[in-house]
């Protein structure tokens, strides 16, 4: 995990002096959670459940708050079901696996694509990409740069084509060909476009007459740096499409993704990834623990 | 989407009702809600608070005369406060030069080359202008053919060098062109970069150093949160842009960045993208950005209620 100022780095030295956890020690914490991305309600919760664990104007080390805040904040961040995507490794008995990607107009979902191809084929796993963004203007072009460049097939057709259409071949062709993974790229879309939804829930649908189990995941990409705006798009584009898993982008830079907190706790989805650059090396797999220590850490 | 702040207040001001002076006491509560609303609509923690010390200040000398509650002054004070914020400076664009060159710059997938294609959509067909766009991205998988297919669309010429990696030169390449072409505008599509990304910052910063821009935009998703106070500051010291773009505004974000980079850069917002679609342009209108963010689409239901 990449390490950059902590959030939280702030709370240890708002707090170093102090000897009590008080009003202030909880109106720092509260901008640090906020200042993050956290969101109000979130942050609320998290130092009413302090506040609940230690007795106000109590005696408490500097690390033994950071501990309990760490519990608490870890226990928001719900684990995958499986962790085999650690490895890039595919779940049992499940040829091809069929990801679907999906997420609001840039936040990195193509990028994503050819991150976790390069990722799965890294792994000793075939990859077969589908170009369903036929709206975007050169988005076939675009993921097409990226299978040349990680060097795995890719199923198009001519831009404005039907994306149903596009992604009903491009699982028809992955599996006749028998490989491992076949992933999905869609246009970007903004959650509160009804027509464009809907779109997304037909994709979905579509693919499901070659594989009835299939896309077996649904990735849901935000943006880093997206504020509370991130909560009402994990919650339509889940009613659209039964979100299963989250990468969050773009933590290369000064956000802190914060946000991510309330939505994991809320819809209960797994962050599995996390972008940090724009070459095809530059994801990471989630690691919880990590996560919640660069939190805290003060390296800059 | 959020509880708005006129409903988060309603409450509050149920408390305030029947008091004839508005008093440290009374406002202390109903000053939290507007921060918090103010920090849920991704307004800077930082600067709701300064702002909301600006609103108890202001609010502290008021006497409420009878016709007025304590809570409709409040309302009051804190949407004149946001409406002022918002707006101030003059927006259009600079366009004597000839040809008028204007940089894009800003974050990744923030929306520049959508917006360039807008802006030179809007220019050719509002402003009468014969537009040229130069495609400096050099990095981004397809940039090139994004801008093109724009271009088509629109039917503006693209300049592009699919081979040199020197974005200061594609750009100085291109204002050649325009030059010999009788373009009177000229929009530099340039690469997404991060603020921290030292080399990307040198990068843009020199081609401004090299073509001299009349307007250099800085382009600025709706959606971004606590982090817009970074990006903007950081952007505008090294580009001394001329003003803002939103971008994205078709969605439901209460759109709190906008706000942030208002007060942390003093910049004006001289344009809003409200959509994929190459007409989906507009200017820029201050009160109803204020009220966005505070939630206050009934504002006066309100008022009259309160
Ligand atoms: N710094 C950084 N940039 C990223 C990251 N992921 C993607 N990007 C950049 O963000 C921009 C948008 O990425 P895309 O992959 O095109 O996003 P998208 O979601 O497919 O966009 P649309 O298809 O237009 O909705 C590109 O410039 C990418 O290089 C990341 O983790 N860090
Ligand atoms: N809904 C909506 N989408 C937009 C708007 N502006 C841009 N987009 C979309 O946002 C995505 C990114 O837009 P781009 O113009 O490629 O962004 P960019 O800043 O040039 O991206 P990079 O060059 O990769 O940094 C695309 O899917 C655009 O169609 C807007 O106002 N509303
Ligand atoms: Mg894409
Ligand atoms: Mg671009």
């Amino acid at each position: 995990q990449k390490t950059k100022e902590g959030f939280l780095s702030k709370i240890g030295r708002a707090i170093a002096g102090k000897s009590t956890v008080d009003t202030e020690v909880l109106d720092n914490l509260e901008e640090a959670l906020v200042g993050a991305d956290v969101g109000v309600t979130t942050t609320v919760q998290i130092i009413n459940k302090i506040e609940a664990r230690v007795a106000k104007d109590k005696y408490l080390g500097t690390s033994e708050l950071n501990n309990i805040l760490k519990e608490e904040i870890s226990s928001l961040l719900v684990d995958a079901p499986d962790s085999g995507f650690r490895d890039f490794d595919t779940p049992a008995g499940i040829k091809p696996y069929v990801i679907m990607v999906v997420g609001v107009n840039g936040v990195g979902k193509t990028t994503t694509i050819g991150k976790l191809a390069y990722n799965y084929k890294k792994a000793g796993k075939s990859v077969l990409l589908g170009a369903a963004d036929t709206f975007r203007a050169a988005a076939v072009d675009q993921l097409t740069v990226w299978s040349e460049r990680v060097g795995v097939p890719i199923v198009k057709q001519q831009m404005g084509s039907d994306p149903g259409a596009v992604a009903f071949d491009a699982v028809q062709s992955g599996a006749s060909k028998d490989v491992d993974v076949i992933i999905i790229d869609t246009a970007g879309r903004l959650h509160n476009k009804v027509y464009l939804m809907d779109e997304l829930t037909k994709i979905k649908r579509v693919m499901k007459k070659v594989l009835p189990d299939a896309p077996h995941e649904v990735l849901l990409v935000l943006d880093g740096s997206t504020g509370q705006n991130a909560v009402e798009q994990a919650k339509q584009f889940t009613a659209a499409t039964e979100v299963t898993s989250l990468a969050i982008t773009k933590l290369d830079g000064t956000a802190k993704g914060g946000v991510v907190l309330s939505i994991t706790n809320q819809f209960k989805i797994p962050v599995k990834y996390i972008g940090i650059g724009e070459r095809m090396e530059d994801l990471q797999v989630f690691d919880k623990e990590a996560f919640v220590d660069s939190l805290f850490s003060t390296n800059s | 989407m959020f509880e708005s702040l006129s409903e988060r207040l309603e409450s509050a001001f149920k408390q305030l009702k029947g008091e004839g002076r508005i008093s440290e006491i009374n406002v202390a509560s109903t000053i939290k809600e507007i921060r918090r609303a103010l920090v849920d609509a991704d307004v800077n923690y930082k600067i709701a608070k300064e702002l909301t010390d600006r609103i108890r200040e202001k609010a502290m000398g008021e006497k409420v005369i009878t016709a007025i509650s304590p809570g409709q002054l409040m309302v009051k004070i804190v949407k004149d406060e946001l409406s002022e914020l918002m707006g101030g400076t003059e927006a259009e664009l600079e366009l004597k030069t000839n040809p008028t060159v204007i940089l894009i710059a800003g974050l990744q997938g923030s929306g520049k080359t959508t917006f360039s294609g807008k802006l030179a959509n809007f220019l050719k067909t509002k402003k009468n202008k014969k537009p040229l766009l130069i495609a400096a991205d050099i990095y981004r998988p397809a940039a090139i053919d994004q801008l093109k297919v724009l271009g088509e669309q629109i039917g503006v010429e693209v300049y592009s060098e699919p081979e040199n990696k020197n974005a200061v030169q594609i750009a100085e390449n291109g204002i050649k062109q325009a030059k010999a072409n009788g373009n009177t505008v000229v929009i530099i599509d340039t690469a997404g970069r991060l603020a921290v990304d030292e080399v990307m910052m040198n990068e843009v910063a020199n081609v401004k150093a090299a073509v001299k821009p009349q307007e250099i935009l800085f382009v600025v998703d709706s959606m971004t949160g606590q982090d817009a106070v970074n990006t903007a500051k950081t952007f505008n010291e090294r580009l001394d842009f001329t003003g803002v773009v939103l971008t994205k505004l078709d969605g439901d974000t209460r759109g709190g960045a906008a706000l942030t980079i208002r007060y942390t850069v003093d910049k004006p917002i001289k344009f809003v993208s409200m959509g994929e679609k190459l007409d989906t342009l507009d200017v820029f209108y201050p009160e109803r950005m204020a009220q966005r963010i505070l939630g206050m689409g009934d504002i006066t239901t309100l008022v009259e209620r309160a």
